[in-house]
């Protein structure tokens, strides 16, 4: 669906892509996640053919962006970061208006409006004005209209930032269900949970660059360890406690307000603790997640 | 226009498959649906206040018995012709500022539509039109109340509303083109005080522009609005008065027009290609 080499894009002297490679198998879910500003957007933008490469190659549906940009949107679903409604007008409105773009007979895309109401869970908000509706209402709107022309491939730029907890989980509920249906999904995202939930393979991103591939479990399983250990101590610098540890699992990784020790099994890891006679303040045993890989990758937090 | 794929072979170069800039038209007519009851009382008192005001109350006061103030027409007439392209100016450049603004910046609709099998030539085509019909309205409703105030009368009134909308794309496309390049709001401050206002004043809207210094009645002529304003008063006021214009004189003006107007366009086109970074 989606082959990229060598991809690359600046803005004058600043480089967002830095040479990725990519390929997006059909009815797969590919996720990129990274930090903001690790070149996520571009090459979001790439792919949605509205902002040209720098360098490299990229083909999607098998066409070229530079030559065929007008042919790969009709057949694409974009969802962009900013909602880019139409406040003014009601929610049917907007769906009948954007259809239009695509050149779609008026019929089909008022029949394809009603149903998109359905998938999106706003039928009963049908006539009202866009600008009275809450954030997850506009978001499945946006979603709703990014499927008027029944994509093959939907890309979605942080699908849920910004939203409450259960707004987000509505949201997951409908892309799984597009996934189900077989459609390809593209999404960015900063929140390991999200890319856990959603992605069956993803792309770690740092400063432009791939720094690695895989299924979010296999992922876990090569650079992360089972189970994480999180210990707070009373300390100003828990960097002066990360000795008083050392040994116990693979690894430590010291954080400004905790140390993570990377181990097989939490609880026998904090009976290996207390038996040095060392106290934390508070503990904490969790299964590994992208964020210990994101850590051990690039050395930072996905959420600074 | 073709192009050669890598594998070297020359295939023509898409016909888009989306809906174009009626499509684009489509939309900017949805969101007037919804504001219109706001632009029509405007779009109608405006008219009738300056009409009312210089036209009637001024043209009382110096046109006397026999002797009109601008020679062979009542100063109604003059006025209210040269109100008409006035209009259209106004109504050009407003719609080719904050709504254009609004699209690129404030509300990302210029976006969603790239998302689109849209192209920026369709972005602005169904601009082009909006604003022409926004003008034509205007314009219109103008004219149907010069009429019924006496101060214009026959066919010749039609022809004055079409160089009129004519007029209002002289200006409406190269401020679009503005619209593209301008940063803030700030920006449109600058252009109504420094551009439109004058233009408003020194274009023989109120008086013939012969009375103004030479270099001023030269610089004039610079402006579009002295050339609407020579064609709708030329259709409106017609043979009989100072005003009239043989074929040649009609052309010239309708040309220098066009030249602001398609000039605008391409620039427009352009600004908002690398606006967008498409």
């Amino acid at each position: 669906m989606i082959k990229a080499v060598g991809l690359r894009k600046s803005f004058g002297d600043f480089t967002a892509v830095d040479g990725i490679d990519v390929e997006v198998a059909p009815g797969e879910s590919f996720g990129f996640l990274g930090p903001n500003g690790a070149g996520k957007t571009s090459t979001m933008k790439i792919i949605g053919c509205t902002s040209p490469a720098s360098g490299g190659t990229i083909r999607i549906l098998g066409m070229d962006p530079a030559s065929q940009a007008s042919k790969i949107k009709a057949r694409l679903g974009v969802v962009p970061q900013e909602d880019a409604l139409d406040a003014d007008l009601t929610v049917f409105e907007n769906l009948l208006v954007y259809g239009r773009y695509f050149g779609l007979p008026r019929a089909t895309v008022r029949a394809r409006a009603e149903e998109l109401l359905e998938f999106a869970q706003l039928v009963d908000k049908r006539d009202e004005i866009v600008e009275k509706l809450s954030g997850g209402m506009k978001r499945r709107l946006t979603i709703a209209r990014g499927l008027i022309n029944t994509p093959q491939i939907v890309l979605l730029d942080e699908p849920t930032t910004g939203l409450d907890p259960q707004a987000r989980h509505i949201l997951w509920d409908r892309l799984f269900r597009l996934k189900r249906e077989g459609v390809t999904l593209v999404l960015t995202t900063h929140y390991m949970d999200e890319a856990e939930q959603l992605c069956d393979r993803l792309v770690v991103m740092d400063k432009g660059r791939i720094v690695a591939e895989g299924s979010p479990r296999a992922l876990i399983a090569e650079h992360a360890s089972r189970e994480v250990l999180e210990l707070r101590f009373d300390v100003a610098d828990h960097a002066e406690r990360a000795a008083d540890v050392e040994g116990i699992g693979a690894r430590v990784e010291v954080l400004a307000d905790r140390l993570l020790l990377y181990v097989e099994n939490g609880d026998v890891a904090l009976e290996q603790v207390t038996a040095r006679g060392v106290h934390p303040m508070s503990s904490l045993v969790r299964r590994a997640s992208l964020e210990d890989v994101f850590l051990r990758l690039t050395g930072r937090s996905l959420i600074e | 226009m073709t192009a050669t794929t890598p594998a070297g072979v020359s295939t023509a170069v898409e016909s888009p498959p989306g809906g174009g800039w009626l499509s684009v038209l489509a939309y900017w007519m949805a969101v007037y649906k919804r504001v219109w009851k706001g632009t029509i009382i405007s779009s109608f008192l405006a008219p009738l206040a300056y009409l009312a005001g210089m036209g009637i109350g001024l043209g009382s006061l110096i046109d006397s018995g026999e002797r009109t103030a601008v020679e062979g027409v009542p100063y109604l007439a003059f006025v209210a012709t040269g109100l008409l392209a006035a209009q259209a100016m106004q109504t050009g450049v407003g719609e080719a500022t904050f709504p254009v603004m609004g699209a690129i910046k404030w509300h990302h609709t210029y976006e969603a539509m790239l998302a689109t099998p849209l192209r920026v030539q369709d972005l602005v085509r169904g601009h082009v039109v909006y604003a022409a019909i926004r003008v034509a309205t205007t314009v219109g409703v103008f004219a149907i109340v010069s009429i019924a105030l006496g101060a214009l009368s026959g066919w010749g009134v039609l022809g004055a509303v079409v160089f009129a909308i004519l007029g209002g794309l002289a200006f409406a496309m190269p401020v679009y083109f503005y619209s593209c390049r301008v940063r803030s709001e700030q920006g449109y401050n600058v252009l109504s005080r420094f551009v439109i206002m004058p233009l408003f004043l020194f274009s023989g809207t109120f008086f013939p522009i012969s009375q103004l210094p030479a270099w001023l009645e030269a610089l004039a002529w610079v402006s579009p609005l002295t050339h609407a304003g020579a064609l709708t008063r030329a259709a409106a006021l017609g043979p009989g008065s100072p005003f009239v214009l043989d074929l040649g004189g009609y052309l010239l003006h309708i040309a220098y027009l066009l030249l602001w107007a398609v000039g605008g366009y391409l620039l427009g086109v352009r600004a908002l290609r690398s606006r967008m970074g498409a």
